[in-house]
């Protein structure tokens, strides 16, 4: 990637009277005639460009970014793990580009097929009944797998089940999707080792309480050794157990949800099966449900026809819809594409090497580095900062010197459970090559701040901008280009 | 045992690493997992398949899909992706970065959400937009959900019955689980009902008003002094518009709506089978704090590089949690890019005139339908662009029936809306030839 | 002379006579950091002793505020608007909004100026 910032905008490249479109001039012998008073008054002021300029601008400014393709990116809870490219191709193999969503399903059972396919074999992955793929992301996954639980307490009338308890370790989108789903939070709390507190959660079960949500391995890359337990009181207590697949990696091969006693889950495919993160979209949170719960799921559904045939349903109990149609389709391709291209053999591989790679890194730094839960962890662990904090060096500045190595960051203040979290995931597909490098790196850094504090404070040297001041745009937001414009030069 | 191409392990490494860790194999590191919670044997999953197999595959899904001439539309419609445009975003410096989080290496990511987000408000007119929403029928429902915590201690939002019923739908859901009472304003000869949407505004506590633009119909509603009305009710006018019909059409900023949201898939991105899309949602300044999503903001760096960072973050969850604006911590990322290059490449004047062919050919595709004598338009008189709603006047037959005579002919008819009512689109990709053969066809079915 | 109570979510009220002036205390402006943005309510609003009146916002926090006592707003600190740094600066000058106070007797309820400060010692809240 770039050392030097490329840093025009397209809108600096604007020159009047050059275009980039391509259209038609079709004669279709009718003009309609739009009455003014519908018309914009003030055209938009997009830029106006030709096409190999625009092809140089984001080429250059593509330079500026940095991707799982371009180096480790050991972001924690977030599984950069890489996206095959084959993934990509089976896309436009699938020929779906010009299917429109309100086809007439005989026209696209081939379309509804992948849906099917990948619904059936998430469900055998998860220990589920059935999934939906709708929902567009896995903080849509974990607000559509509580409108599933509320929709099953509501339809036995257990109307005063409003609260959802959630682990203070938990990932934040938990509390924020419950209450958007309408509950109230009820957080409990871990034990020193990262796990869930039994004794809190007892005094915390009751007749109010709708579901538990858990994430396991937990955001400590801890398994949670008491989850049987958990779920048999939980399930005694009347509600259910909601896992967020968000660290699901390090289970594939080695256990299933279901079957931990989970009724509820949702699972992230732009992180376990491999898809794309987009800079920020677009992902997928199929939601699966155990036997029983079915119904609940939101429309509109794909189902299977006595005649083998599939159609769309959009009937009866579920609690409505939470997309328009049925998410973000091509998403489903490209992990179909990830799970066959494994198989099953393969499959069962990716949570034991995720494993072995991050316990690798967290033995070879944990001399340097606090570690305040011992391992072994699974596909993540969570260092507390340096282990020697003498001469103020934060997990901020080992942030930001890993970018001049060419490294992503961790996940940095996350967990809130500790000051100065550094959470690592390597993902099963880096080498022990990378790793160590990645190890070497880290122990520079350690040194670095023993030896040359100021050195690590100042970092990033090498990237193409460095220090942004946040809260300048946090106390004067500039959203825009003409807010831009009008600020005044210093 | 043979090891997959997507991983680098080999058993030499993998004994070292074991080593290094203290374990002797790799089971060990699940000795945690109790032995009754693991798998007892391997998925039911075929493969693995080499990518020969898996071509042969897909290809399998791809026979079983059938191309047809698009002349639906119903919010999601076939105009043209400029080839650049997936070239582009198939470079994975885009496609395989996560969530900007350190800007350092992000300012391509925030650069060009800097740039959606910049010309996202100036086609709406408003003064800010975030970064983007899933979709558009999500959007909807956030910006419900964000004009009421906008208002103090109102709950009660009203909705056109001209909004997409799915969208309507999708609003529901989120309405009912935040105790937000959705009310819907009934329809008049395919637009709102102004009596009705006065009267149910006067009737006080309502926090926003919804309305479509272009409606579900495809028609342009006159909405002159809604806006007016909603702020005299010190509530805010929100508009659901197709992105790319803001091109010609009078802005939500000039209609006076505070907050635009709605899907701009028609920014030509492929319709892909309902997805990815890309759901939008701009504000006026007054209200941008309460933005859900993510939002990009200029700064500058130490050495007063202008940078781009994520901003107003303390609305987010991983900071207020369950008392965060929304649960969304992502935004469509990628599709930010499409719509931004689209724009660019389009300009004000392509955009203009994808609008006007678009609207030339549904207009003569009208005309000619009308002409068979088997349908005529159910609301003449009414001001639309490239979509209108056709009654059928022929006896014996029925929307599905013409929705699949047409499909034998590769051509989609268009979308049922009652058994004797279709909602048909065209765009520029329909060609005068195209339109000719779906008149064809009708004038040949038999009742 | 003005009395100043505390909630211990940290918000001050400074009394005179009848008004109220509220903000947030100095320990509190320390632990959010740059102020960069508050959430104001509007002149004749009310609010019970304990119901959330706004919220405060840094790069990296944001807190609702809660009024000390059950009152009424009769100004909101517009300078804040401007430069809510303000509050960093110097927070028991820069109140965020000046209230009725309709019930005297909860200011008893509140921790005076000696027990907020024994309170800020053992806070982690």
């Amino acid at each position: 990637m770039n050392k030097t910032l490329y840093s025009p905008l397209i809108f600096e490249l604007s020159h009047k009277g050059r275009h980039g479109y391509s259209l038609p001039d079709y004669d279709y012998g009718s003009e309609p005639d739009i009455p003014a008073n519908l018309k914009r008054e003030k055209a938009p002021t997009l830029p106006e460009i030709d096409e190999p300029s625009v092809v140089r601008h984001y080429t250059n400014s593509s330079n500026n970014n940095f991707g799982v393709d371009t180096g480790f990116y050991p972001l924690g809870s977030c599984t950069m793990k890489y996206n095959p490219k084959v993934n990509e191709a089976m896309v436009a193999r699938a020929s779906v580009a010009d299917l429109h969503p309100m086809q007439p399903a005989a026209t696209v059972q081939g379309a509804l097929r992948i849906y099917r396919t990948l619904e059936r074999y998430l469900s055998e992955i998860g220990g589920m009944a059935e999934f939906t793929l709708n929902p567009f992301a896995g903080a849509h996954g974990e607000y559509t797998g509580l409108m599933v639980i509320r929709a099953y307490h509501m339809s036995r009338a257990d109307e005063a089940r409003r609260k959802v308890i959630v682990p203070d370790s938990a990932h934040g989108t938990n509390p924020a999707s419950a209450a958007m789903a309408g509950f109230d939070i009820v957080e409990v709390k871990s034990l020193p080792d990262g796990t869930v507190d039994i004794d809190d959660l007892r005094t915390k079960l009751g007749p109010d309480i709708a579901a538990m949500m858990m994430t396991n391995p937990n955001t400590v890359g801890m398994f949670e050794k008491g989850i049987p337990q958990i779920a048999d009181m939980v399930h005694e207590a009347g509600a259910l157990m909601y896992y967020d697949g968000a660290n699901l990696n390090p289970m594939l091969g080695i256990a299933r949800p279901g079957d931990m006693g989970f009724d509820v889950m949702h699972i992230n495919l732009h992180k376990t099966f491999s898809t794309p993160h987009g800079g920020g979209g677009p992902g997928a949170g199929p939601v699966g449900v155990r036997s029983g719960l079915e119904q609940f799921l939101p429309v509109p559904r794909v189902i299977e026809k006595a005649d083998g045939m599939l159609d769309i349903e959009f009937g009866h109990d579920a609690f409505g819809r939470v997309s328009a149609w049925l998410g973000n389709f091509t998403v489903y391709i490209k992990a179909l594409s990830y799970i066959l291209t494994l198989g099953a053999d393969g499959l069962m591989k990716v949570g034991k090497l995720a494993t072995l790679n991050a316990n690798y890194i967290m033995e070879s730094l944990k001399d340097l580095y606090e570690l305040p839960i011992a391992g072994p962890c699974k596909h993540e662990f969570v260092f507390d900062g340096l282990r020697d904090k003498s001469n103020g060096v934060t997990t901020m500045h080992v942030a930001k010197s890993l970018l001049d190595y060419g490294f992503h960051a961790p996940t940095i203040y996350f967990p809130l459970l500790f000051h100065e979290s550094l959470m690592i995931e390597p993902t099963e597909t880096e080498s022990v090559d990378t790793l160590d490098s990645f190890i070497d790196v880290m122990r520079n850094i350690a040194r670095d701040a023993a030896e040359n504090p100021d050195k690590v404070k100042g970092a990033p040297y090498s990237t193409p901008i460095s220090h942004p001041d946040e809260d300048e745009a946090a106390l004067n937001p500039i959203l825009t280009y003409t807010r831009l414009c009008a600020q005044p030069t210093s | 045992m043979g090891h997959h191409r997507y991983f680098p392990h080999t058993d030499a490494d993998i004994a070292r690493m074991l080593g290094r860790c203290g374990v002797d194999s790799l089971d060990a590191l699940y000795a945690d997992v109790d032995s009754a919670l693991r798998l007892k044997k391997p998925y039911d999953i075929p493969g693995p398949m080499s990518e020969p197999a898996l071509d042969r595959y897909f290809d399998s899904f791809a026979a079983q899909n059938k191309k047809l001439t698009c002349f639906a539309g119903a919010g999601f419609y076939h105009h043209y992706t400029p080839a650049l445009i997936p070239a582009l975003m198939s470079r994975s410096e885009f496609l395989t970065a996560y969530t900007p989080y350190q800007p350092e290496i992000s300012q391509g990511t925030l650069q060009y959400i800097f740039e959606y987000q910049s010309m996202m408000a100036d086609l709406t007119g408003l003064d800010v937009s975030n970064a983007s929403m899933y979709d558009g029928a999500t959007a909807s429902a956030e910006a419900m959900v964000m004009a009421v915590n906008s208002v103090r201690k109102k709950r009660r939002v009203l909705v056109s019955a001209t909004v997409a019923p799915a969208v309507q739908q999708v609003m529901r859901t989120y309405a009912e689980a935040a105790g937000i009472t959705l009310e819907v304003i009934p329809e008049d000869n395919g637009v709102t009902d102004s009596t009705a949407f006065t009267e149910m505004l006067g009737a006080g506590d309502v926090a926003a008003v919804m309305v479509a633009q272009p409606n579900y119909y495809g028609i342009v509603e006159n909405i002159d002094d809604w806006a007016d009305k909603c702020h005299q009710h010190k509530a805010l006018l929100i508009m659901n518009c197709h992105a790319s019909t803001l091109g010609i059409l009078k802005s939500p900023g000039e209609w006076g709506a505070d907050i635009a949201c709605g899907e701009a898939q028609s920014l030509g991105m492929p319709l892909n089978y309902g997805g990815p899309y890309l759901g939008y949602l701009c504000c006026r300044e007054a209200f941008m704090r309460k933005l859900p999503g993510r939002v990009v903001g200029a700064t500058t760096d130490r050495e007063g590089r202008r940078s781009f960072v994520l901003t107003l973050q303390a609305r987010e969850q991983h900071i207020r949690r369950q008392k965060a604006t929304s649960n969304i911590c992502s935004n469509q990322g990628i599709m930010t890019l499409h719509a931004a290059i689209y724009m660019a490449l389009m300009g004000a004047e392509g955009l203009e005139k994808v609008n006007r062919l678009s609207a030339a050919a549904a207009h003569s595709l009208a005309e000619k339908l009308e002409s068979t004598g088997k349908m005529k338009l159910k609301y003449p008189g009414t001001t639309w662009l490239n979509e209108f709603a056709m009654e059928i006047i022929a006896e014996g037959i029925t929307a599905d029936r013409i929705i699949e005579e047409c499909a034998s002919h590769s051509i989609l008819a268009g979308v049922k809306l009652t058994d004797d009512s279709i909602l048909i689109a065209a765009t520029e990709m329909c060609t005068p030839e195209d339109i000719d053969r779906y008149v064809s066809i009708i004038n040949e079915m038999k009742p | 002379m003005e009395k100043i109570y505390y909630l211990p979510t940290h918000e001050y009220i400074k009394v005179d006579g009848n008004n109220g002036y509220i903000g947030i205390s100095e320990y509190a402006s320390k632990q959010l950091g740059t102020v960069t943005y508050v959430d104001v309510p509007e002149d004749g609003d009310e609010f019970e002793a304990g119901e959330e009146f706004g919220a405060i916002e840094s790069r990296k926090a944001a807190s609702d505020l809660f009024a000390p006592v059950d009152c009424e707003v009769t100004e909101v600190n517009f300078a804040l608007e401007g430069d809510p740094k303000l509050i960093n600066k110097n927070p028991l000058e820069a109140w965020i909004i000046k209230v009725i106070i309709k019930n005297p007797a909860q200011l008893d309820d509140l921790m005076d100026e000696k027990a907020y400060a024994e309170y800020c010692l053992t806070d982690n809240h």
